[in-house]
């Protein structure tokens, strides 16, 4: 009986297993099959011409999304990675209440900001950069609101990547004389590298997929960006505009297509780049 | 006359309110090891870790009265130079996860040592001290962690040692290694003794009896605090006791 328990629940896993899979195959399959037929090298080579026949490629897309990113990680990392080696080497092992009560209300904002919506980043930076700041719908907006969204996931891969190194390592630097920050500088973030990394990327990542929050801080222009003053469409907000706005639904899933395709080299380099550093800490 | 390195005046540690450790006098004589002993919890390892102030880092501890190095207030100095001067070596081997040679060059480093070629000196200095350099020349700059529990533990006090320190504080070096690696780490010991003043902290009664010149036995109170029971020249400690307590713990009556 207990034997029969087991082998069934052992099938229901691996069928729920399979189940899993299979969707994520066939919408990633589904999207490149359909989007790859009608890739051309113009396709990267133009962009868009507007209209309601959705001319040209995805150039201009292609060159707004690498500013994009470059620009958001550019105010992201050093916030995020900064926050996060705050709140564990610092905050953690600071003796007063107060930084206690701090740090504890500044995890509660992080977990929390992690969960919301990006659309809501999207209306605070509408609201704060596009009108207050008066920086209307360019690319400062956009990677400053992106900025917004992927600072809680930095700080808290950070986070996670330096409470995997042993105190023990920390302990050895302190009683040979080192400074705080030399311990944490020469010994801790060493080993706690590859964590970092993959924040930063799955945050890289983020901003790629996003769709939502740069609707309300990129605006739509398809031309190339010349200024941070500019706004621009990503890849992502393309796929959106395509979509709704024209009849080439078959572009939208060949962008759909680049997009995918780029997502899944982004998370097998993550890979590759933690899996190198950690064989060279060893 | 032996001369005195480390001295503690009615020196008490609070974890909060609680008091782990209650006046403390001990005077630790240069060029000697002395050993701490006692049952778990009885505040050796705590007593230990005052010397280089490790204890700052847990939330919440306060001490009172005074430690003095070379007749100097501990708490009074700088804490870089205090851990300069005594370094320490863990109960876990804990080298960094970095080349063998960049583990004995951290501490120098640190302390502006910027010469490759020095670097190197010191390096080879701290290493034959530590008995590991024969055994690991030719691999400088392989990782640490490749090497075995107890040469990562000699590893680790070449990693103090390269730092010139004064006094070598030592949690428990061996309780991790096996027998073999145990002995050469109590052989080492007695060939730093020459140049270095040393404090361990043990379980291991024989190895107490083995190795040092002066042993404290430290018990808690009704309190849980920790008292030095009893202090002097090893081997009176162990065949003349005067404290009833001290000879039930070392005949193993209890702990």
């Amino acid at each position: 009986m207990r034997k029969f328990t087991q082998s069934m629940f052992f099938s229901v896993f691996w069928l729920t297993g399979i189940a899993a899979v299979l969707v994520m195959l066939s919408v990633a399959g589904y999207v490149v099959v359909k989007g790859f037929s009608r890739i051309t090298p113009d396709f990267f080579t133009t962009s868009p011409r507007g209209g309601l026949s959705g001319e040209g490629g995805i150039l201009s897309t292609i060159i707004t999304t690498v500013y994009l990113v470059l620009l958001t990680l550019a105010v992201a990392t050093p916030l995020g990675v900064g926050a996060g080696i705050y709140l564990v080497e610092y905050a953690d092992q600071s003796r007063s209440p107060l930084a206690a009560r701090i740090t504890s209300a500044a995890r509660f904002g992080v977990e929390t900001l992690a969960g919301v919506p990006s659309i809501i980043f999207g209306l605070f930076g509408y609201a704060l950069f596009v009108t207050a700041l008066k920086l209307g719908f360019s690319l400062a907006s956009a990677s400053l609101a992106g900025a917004c969204l992927i600072i809680p996931v930095i700080i808290r891969t950070t986070e996670e990547a330096l409470k995997s190194v042993p105190d023990s390592y920390r302990e050895g630097s302190l009683a040979l004389g080192a400074s705080r920050w030399e311990t944490v500088w020469k010994v801790v973030l060493p080993p706690a590298f590859p964590g970092i990394t993959t924040g930063i990327v799955l945050g890289a990542g983020r901003i790629v997929s996003e769709t939502a929050i740069f609707f309300v801080t990129l605006g739509g222009s398809y031309r190339t960006p010349s200024s941070l003053m500019s706004g621009g469409r990503s890849m992502a907000l393309h796929v959106y505009y395509l979509a709704m706005e024209t009849r080439a639904f078959d572009k939208a899933m060949a962008t759909a297509a680049v997009l995918v395709v780029l997502v899944v080299v982004m998370n097998l380099s993550i890979n590759m780049i933690s899996r190198r550093i950690s064989r060279n800490a060893r | 006359m032996d001369q005195i390195r480390l001295k503690t005046l009615d020196y008490s540690l609070f974890y909060g309110e609680f008091r782990a450790l209650n006046r403390i006098n001990l005077e630790i004589p240069s060029n000697r090891i002395t050993a701490f002993i006692g049952p778990s919890g009885c505040g050796k390892s705590t007593l230990l870790r005052s010397f280089n102030r490790m204890n700052e880092l847990i939330p919440g501890v306060r001490t009172e009265g005074s430690v003095q190095l070379d007749g100097g207030d501990i708490f009074r100095e700088d804490v870089v130079s205090l851990r300069k001067r005594v370094g320490m070596v863990f109960q876990k081997p804990n080298p960094f996860p970095k080349s063998i040679f960049d583990n004995v060059a951290y501490g120098p480093r640190i302390h502006g040592v910027r010469n490759r070629s020095r670097l190197a000196e010191i390096a080879e200095e701290s290493l034959s001290r530590a008995a590991l350099w024969d055994e690991v020349k030719d691999q400088l700059h392989k990782s640490a962690m490749a090497l075995s529990g107890g040469q990562q533990q000699r590893l680790c006090i070449a990693r103090a040692i390269a730092v010139k320190p004064e006094v070598i504080l030592m949690d428990e070096p061996a309780s991790a290694l096996d027998p073999v690696a145990t002995v050469k780490i109590e052989e080492l010991m007695n060939s730093l003794k020459k140049n270095y003043t040393i404090v361990i902290v043990t379980h291991n009664m024989q190895q107490a009896a083995r190795v040092s010149d002066f042993t404290a036995f430290l018990l808690t109170d009704e309190n849980r605090a920790g008292n030095v029971i009893e202090f002097g020249p090893t081997d009176r400690i162990f065949t003349s006791p005067t404290d009833r307590r001290t000879e039930d713990y070392i005949t193993g009556r209890f702990g």
